[in-house]
């Protein structure tokens, strides 16, 4: 009974890539699918719009992967990804490739009597924790970043993303940005070989599992901790300064990336120059294609994104999400009537 | 039903032969639609098993069956090993079984011949409520309860009888940090328990009261009667109970995800984070790319404990052939 029960399970993977998972669709309502990251703030801003054209967002939360292959599939008008995909890719795929809200990851611990956003450290010294070379609270290396702060004698427990996850290519992209070491040992990827630690599921496991253990470090995404007030730290940024995870600072970096040379808007956002950007921050991505089968959805899906940019900024505010600059908007505006075509070879978007 | 069938409503004899004509019909249909049904768990069957080598099988080709002894899952340099995922199956299992089979048996044989009857309704119902618990809510509270107290009591008393013994002491080392692979395999036999208890109850019940009787009639005691007659005629069911519970233990994904520590490395000590199959499948299949190596590893993954649930079928079936025979 359960034996099958277990291969069933695996094999439901197979069922999820054959696209079995797209839901019926009314006239004017469009549907997309992928990263779970984003999906509050679509949520949000696909009630609204409702409210506002009659038109519906069916979105599903299926995790960035997934989200790419059902675009490749063209089972969903688009698809969402936390990590952008790679150029080849969306070239084999004919896809158009653009952010729309920014987000950032944010170190989180459980250590007593240090409050949140008091301890400093670095990016080296957190990759070190994570290769278990820092093993130890009262690490010369770490005392050193916060003299004044009483650290114990207390082994460090790193906690990670045990799923694969946006948030965990972000935190590894980073920790490669900063630390040699790293980058030869472990690299970046949603998930990787973590050589210290445990692992636990979503973002709300990680806290959980940082609230368990006395000694644990964590990262989370900053909307996550701010909602639970999670205790978090400060961190140095490209400038040698150390910053405290705020909207500001977000904001900083996200204005801060080169968006002129970035090919795919895949612009870093990761450890940018500027005395106040925090280090950790990155894009979440659409996925259209440029040949859409269905001209009137896709039009349907840049209307609706174009409504967000012009409206929504507020409500992504309220969900503790960085708007894209308003020139980065009218860039992606420029990349839709270039690059979306009809059959007829037609602009879609004008 | 007749009142739905016209056929049986008029008496004329022409209808009368129709009518049967139609029952014969009725009859094949119902005839092959059964073998419909049986079929299709067949069809359903080959069609997994085929869609899980088909998946995996570029995995195969590129690691051959190093696959299933290398240590490395390496998502970044597309090095994909499948030992760490197996050790971790096996040994929560292992453990789960070893937790669970004694507690089951007793807490069996007190509701068959100990408890007072209206105890046994009560404890009976609790035991069986406790079964339909879903496994997701033994994840959670395994998570958020029974790890803390395994990192503060439990796993440190361990250590201090353990520690110093050699070898065994090993088992126990390290820091307490709550999950792992002996909190997974706790969870997993408090989960199986009610299960195979429940089951092995209502094999004991089965035990026809006048061997029992005759037993005690010829001045056995409740332990002898409970070795000498009840195990042995529930014998074959008792192993097919307990081989269910290993089969579920096998298989079971959010509760071991939750408390396991999922990392990706095999360490002596029961208190060092692991994986299972089944966790691994559920952590890294939404973020596996289209065609990727890592989802044909997954589905290779899936294979491997789809294998490994056969084995433990046919192994559970050939204990009870040969028990019988002997």
């Amino acid at each position: 009974m359960t034996n099958t029960a277990a291969a069933m399970r695996a094999s439901l993977a197979a069922v999820a890539l054959m696209g079995i998972f797209t839901a019926p669709v009314l006239a004017g309502d469009f549907t997309g699918a992928g990263a779970s990251f984003p999906a509050p703030v679509y949520a949000a801003w696909g009630a609204d719009y409702k409210a506002a054209t009659g038109n519906g967002l069916n979105y599903q939360a299926i995790g960035s992967g997934g989200g790419q292959t059902q675009i490749l599939n063209r089972t969903v008008d688009f698809g969402a990804s936390d990590a952008p995909m790679a150029p080849e890719k969306l070239d084999s795929g004919k896809l158009l490739q653009f952010p729309t809200v920014v987000g950032s990851v944010v170190v989180i611990v459980n250590l007593d009597g240090v409050k949140a956003d008091e301890l400093k450290l670095t990016g080296p010294v957190v990759a070190d924790m994570y290769l278990g070379k820092i093993a130890k609270w009262n690490d010369p290396v770490i005392a050193k970043l916060n003299p004044g702060v009483k650290l114990p004698d207390l082994a460090i427990l790193p906690v990670y993303r045990s799923d694969g996850s946006g948030t965990t290519y972000v935190f590894t992209t980073y920790l490669s940005a900063v630390s040699a070491d790293w980058k030869g040992k472990v690299g970046a990827a949603t998930s990787v070989k973590w050589e210290a630690g445990n692992g636990a599921k979503g973002n709300d496991g990680v806290a959980g599992a940082v609230k368990n253990a006395k000694g644990a470090v964590g990262y989370v995404e900053y909307v996550y901790a701010s909602a639970n007030s999670l205790t978090t730290t400060q961190l140095q940024n490209k400038a040698g300064k150390f910053v405290t995870p705020t909207v500001p600072a977000f904001q900083a970096a996200a204005a801060a990336a080169d968006w002129d040379a970035a090919k795919n808007f895949d612009a870093s956002m990761i450890d940018t120059k500027g005395d106040t950007a925090w280090p950790i921050v990155s894009a979440t991505f659409i996925e259209l294609p440029k040949d859409p089968k269905d001209a009137a959805a896709s039009l349907e899906v840049m209307k609706f994104f174009d409504w967000a940019y012009k409206n929504g900024d507020a409500t992504a505010e309220k969900l503790h999400y960085i708007a894209l600059p308003a020139a980065v908007k009218d860039r992606v505006r420029k990349a839709w009537a270039a690059e979306v075509k009809d059959a007829s070879g037609a602009a879609i978007w004008k | 039903m007749t009142a739905t069938s016209p056929n049986f409503d008029v008496s004329t004899s022409s209808s009368a032969s129709s009518a049967l004509t139609s029952k014969h019909l009725k009859d094949k249909l119902f005839h092959w639609g059964l073998y419909g049904a049986a079929a299709f768990v067949l069809v359903l069957l080959g069609a997994i098993i085929v869609l899980l080598f088909k998946g995996g099988f570029p995995a195969l080709q590129a690691f051959g069956l190093g696959f299933f002894v290398s240590a490395e899952w390496n998502p970044v340099t597309e090095q994909y090993g499948a030992a760490v995922m197996l050790y971790g199956t096996l040994v929560t299992s292992v453990i789960a079984m070893l937790l669970a089979f004694p507690a089951s048996l007793g807490i069996a044989l007190f509701l068959t011949e100990v408890a007072p009857v209206p105890m046994r309704r009560t404890i009976g119902t609790a035991v069986q409520l406790l079964a339909a618990v879903p496994s997701i809510i033994f994840g959670m509270w395994g998570f958020f309860i029974v790890s803390p107290l395994m990192a503060t009591w439990v796993q440190p008393v361990l250590q201090a009888i353990f520690g110093p013994i050699p070898l065994i002491g090993e088992l126990f080392s390290g820091a307490p940090a709550g999950t792992g692979i002996l909190t997974a395999g706790l969870i997993l036999a408090l989960m199986i328990m009610p299960f195979i208890t429940a089951m092995f109850v209502e094999i004991f019940n089965s035990v026809p009261p006048v061997l029992k009787e005759a037993a005690y009639g010829i001045g056995a005691t409740t332990t002898e009667v409970f070795k000498a007659v009840t195990v042995p005629y529930g014998r074959t069911a008792l192993v097919g109970a307990v081989m269910l519970g290993l089969g579920r233990a096998l298989g079971e994904t959010m509760a071991v995800t939750f408390v396991i520590g999922n990392a990706n490395r095999i360490k002596a000590s029961l208190y060092a984070p692991g994986a299972s199959i089944a966790s691994t499948i559920a952590n890294e299949f939404p973020e596996a790319g289209p065609g990727s190596m890592k989802l044909h590893a997954l589905l290779e993954l899936g294979l491997a404990l789809f294998v490994i649930s056969f084995v433990v079928l046919a192994l559970a079936r050939w204990l009870v052939r040969t028990r019988i025979e002997g």
